[in-house]
């Protein structure tokens, strides 16, 4: 059972990763609380299905057409929604939830309230000491890692990435040594939207889609960067983890309370802020800053 | 100038009275409101069942109620109740209140028909519900009869019933697992979603799953709507159950299904997968959803009596998919409600519900007996049972759903034997035969 509950601890936990990743890099560089960034994941995965189901797509294709467009998306929501009403923290959350609310609504109007999948980019399992895992499983996986590698290489070994920390740790100052804040949110904005773009990408084959499917990840993902440390993207990484490994020992450890396994991965992080408020990287972060 | 404007507004105000006022009380319509999820499947089959009943009652001129014939008037309500009951509660009293209806067949989620069924009482509405199993909704009409004596059941059974339909599909495919692959006793993981209606059926399989011989290894409760239940299914392989009871309503039948299926969980899965019973369930699950066994209302190749045939044929023809159990809004509407009115010769609540309560009819699914307690009281709920309503045990085979249960010539207890047209023999899934063949 011990393998089994560390098997599907890092699938679940790499899930949560994937998201919380994105959506902690634009609030760690514009303080932006994007609640849409689920939406735009579910946006992807129909794009997915949309071009694998009804154009007959490639995977492969649809992948890339879901990451472009998304990410395009978001550029234009940034532009029109968020960018002028950026100095009021409290409208641009309720502007997010707005564009996630009306991201639903169109999907719920094209595609009905269908349940409806996409196949695996890689079908099929392996074996790992007895435990089951699929292909598709192990991708994810992969995924959260190089993703974590390439944004950390992004933001340590770039130009642009030079500008996102600069525009971090001191926006007023980025800007009256010239650079331009907007612009380097915007972009920020996009990678942030991209990285749910790829989300969806790996995560679409494992999951069942509907116009709500952004509600659930929302509150885990929303958990995992509270519990990790607001911004800090280290911090979503090692929250997505611990929720991922909690989540799945509920499931093997009291059975009939399976459908607990969000609250009690909600209490964890309740629990972890009476201790912490900060959340677990949240001081270092800003000593990193 | 002031007064031409304040005549102005009162005339629009009468105008506007006029308008809400006059279909209410001009007009020779029976209203019956639809109430259901009109964005998911089962809302979509309340609408279609009471559109095609409509359509058929219409085009023979209405419904005689005493010497003159009224046609039927259907109004949509959205319950949105996946997502909110609160809407639900709102969309019932709308058609009381706004759209006053005469009376109101749907709604699925029992928590919400409870909610809904409330507000129709509290309005004398007779409302047949068409999608919720919660045996609560019926024993609120025997225990408080002048309240809730205008709700009925339409489909499907009670969960008390639906339970005892799933043992005997259990103990069928039991025995062919103990016969085919020599297993000398099944091992039994209960899989139920987090939801009401599925509460009193664990409770019941807990209890009786031991009397048939077999024994449960454990139970677990995936949320409804969960879309990844890897886990859930690592845990039941490491119980060492040979056979899923699958107690499903929601989208979790879909990734259960197909991730079981994709992983080759060496157990069957028999129960109710309300998912699996959709035409898209095979293409939703990639085809690993196959050889999944559901209690089904409906299959194409299936006929319960001489109604079956045509009413799914034409159901197909018209929407282009197979009904599932909430179009029964159609028998509710031309077998239930239109006779009853007629025989009543008026479209009043009670006059309607006491003609109602004690007519037997044949509807596409069997016979329709509304039950009464022990001690004489009225329960408006379906009789369950050879010769009135059975359901279908249905297994995705090769992409099609097969009926598979009851048997050919299946018995229960002393009643006469059942045979229905179409059913095929249950197949084992062949990744299980070769686990336990190993």
């Amino acid at each position: 059972m011990i393998l089994d509950i560390l098997m599907n601890g890092l699938i679940t936990g790499s899930t949560y990763a994937l998201l919380a990743i994105g959506f902690s890099l634009i609030f760690g560089v514009a303080r932006i609380v994007n609640i849409a960034h689920t939406a735009f994941y579910m946006v992807a995965s129909y794009i997915i299905y949309f071009c694998i189901q009804k154009l007959g797509l490639h995977p492969l294709w649809a992948s890339l057409v879901a990451v472009i467009v998304v990410t395009l998306a978001g550029l234009v929501s940034y532009k029109f929604f968020i960018d002028p009403i950026r100095e009021h923290e409290g409208a641009v959350l309720i502007a997010t939830i707005a564009l996630a609310m009306a991201m639903q609504e169109i999907l719920l109007l094209i595609f009905k309230g269908d349940y409806l999948t996409v196949p695996s980019l890689i079908s099929g399992y392996l074996s790992i000491f007895g435990v089951k895992v699929f292909y598709q499983q192990i991708l994810t996986f992969g995924m959260a890692l190089l993703i974590l590698a390439a944004l950390w290489a992004l933001l340590m070994k770039t130009r642009l990435g030079l500008a996102i920390r600069s525009t971090a740790e001191d926006r007023e100052v980025a800007n009256l040594m010239g650079m331009d804040e907007s612009r380097v949110a915007m972009m920020t904005m996009g990678i942030s939207v991209g990285l749910a773009g790829l989300t969806g990408v790996v995560i679409v084959p494992l999951t069942t889609l509907s116009p709500f499917m952004w509600m659930n990840p929302l509150v885990m993902m929303m958990a995992v960067v509270v519990l990790g440390g607001l911004g800090s993207i280290k911090g979503s990484f090692v929250g997505a983890y611990i929720l991922g490994f909690a989540v799945t020992l509920v499931v093997f450890l009291i059975p009939m309370g399976a459908y607990l396994k969000d609250s009690v991965a909600l209490s964890i992080m309740i629990l972890v802020l009476i201790i912490r408020p900060e959340g677990l990287f949240g001081v270092r972060f800003e000593e990193e800053r | 100038m002031k007064k031409i404007t304040f005549g102005l507004s009162v005339l629009f105000i009468i105008f506007c009275a006029a308008t809400i006022s006059i279909p209410a009380w001009g007009a020779d319509v029976i209203k019956i409101g639809v109430i259901g999820p009109m964005n998911f499947l089962q809302g979509k089959g309340h609408w279609n069942g009471a559109l095609m009943a409509q359509e058929e009652i219409n085009a023979k001129g209405g419904i005689q109620v005493g010497d003159k014939k009224m046609k039927i008037k259907l109004v949509k309500a959205d319950s949105n109740e996946f997502m909110n009951v609160t809407d639900a509660t709102n969309a019932m009293e709308r058609l009381m209140t706004q759209d006053k209806v005469d009376f109101v067949v749907g709604g699925f989620r029992s928590e919400a028909v409870l909610a809904m069924q409330d507000i129709a009482m509290d309005y004398k509405k007779v409302f047949i519900g068409c999608g919720a199993a919660h045996p609560e909704l019926c024993t609120r009409v025997a225990k408080d009869y002048d309240r809730y004596k205008y709700f009925f059941r339409g489909t499907p059974f009670h969960s008390g019933n639906l339970v005892k339909t799933c043992f005997i599909q259990m103990a069928t495919v039991g025995a062919i697992l103990k016969k085919e692959l020599g297993l000398p006793k099944i091992k039994v993981a209960i899989v139920a979603e987090k939801a009401m209606w599925a509460d009193p059926m664990i409770k019941a399989a807990e209890g009786f799953i031991p009397k048939m011989g077999m024994e449960v290894v454990g139970v677990w409760r995936p949320s409804a709507t969960a879309t990844d239940v890897t886990a859930e299914l690592s845990a039941t392989q490491r119980s060492g159950a040979q056979m899923i009871f699958t107690i499903f309503s929601s989208s979790v039948g879909i990734p259960f299904a197909r991730q079981a299926g994709e992983l080759k969980v060496p157990a069957v899965q028999v129960g109710i997968n309300v998912e699996a019973q959709k035409d898209g369930f095979y293409e939703a699950t990639q085809g690993y959803g196959n050889y999944v066994e559901t209690l089904n209302t409906y299959c194409r190749s299936v006929e319960f009596n001489e109604l079956t045939k045509p009413f799914i044929d034409t159901y197909v023809a018209k929407y282009g998919e197979t009904p599932t159990y909430t179009a029964d809004t159609y028998a509710a509407i031309v077998y239930g409600l239109a006779p009853s009115i007629e025989k009543a010769g008026t479209i009043d609540s009670d006059k309607v519900l006491s003609v109602l309560e004690d007519s037997v009819y044949k509807t596409p699914s069997g016979v329709v007996k509304y039950t009464k307690t022990k001690d004489g009281k009225h329960l408006h709920d379906l009789t369950w049972g050879p010769g009135y309503t059975t359901s279908l045990g249905a297994q995705w085979q090769d992409g099609k759903l097969m009926g598979t249960w009851p048997t050919p010539h299946w018995k229960y207890k002393d009643s006469p034997e059942v045979n229905y047209k179409g059913i095929v023999p249950y197949k084992i899934p062949p990744w299980v035969i070769d686990y336990y063949k190993k």
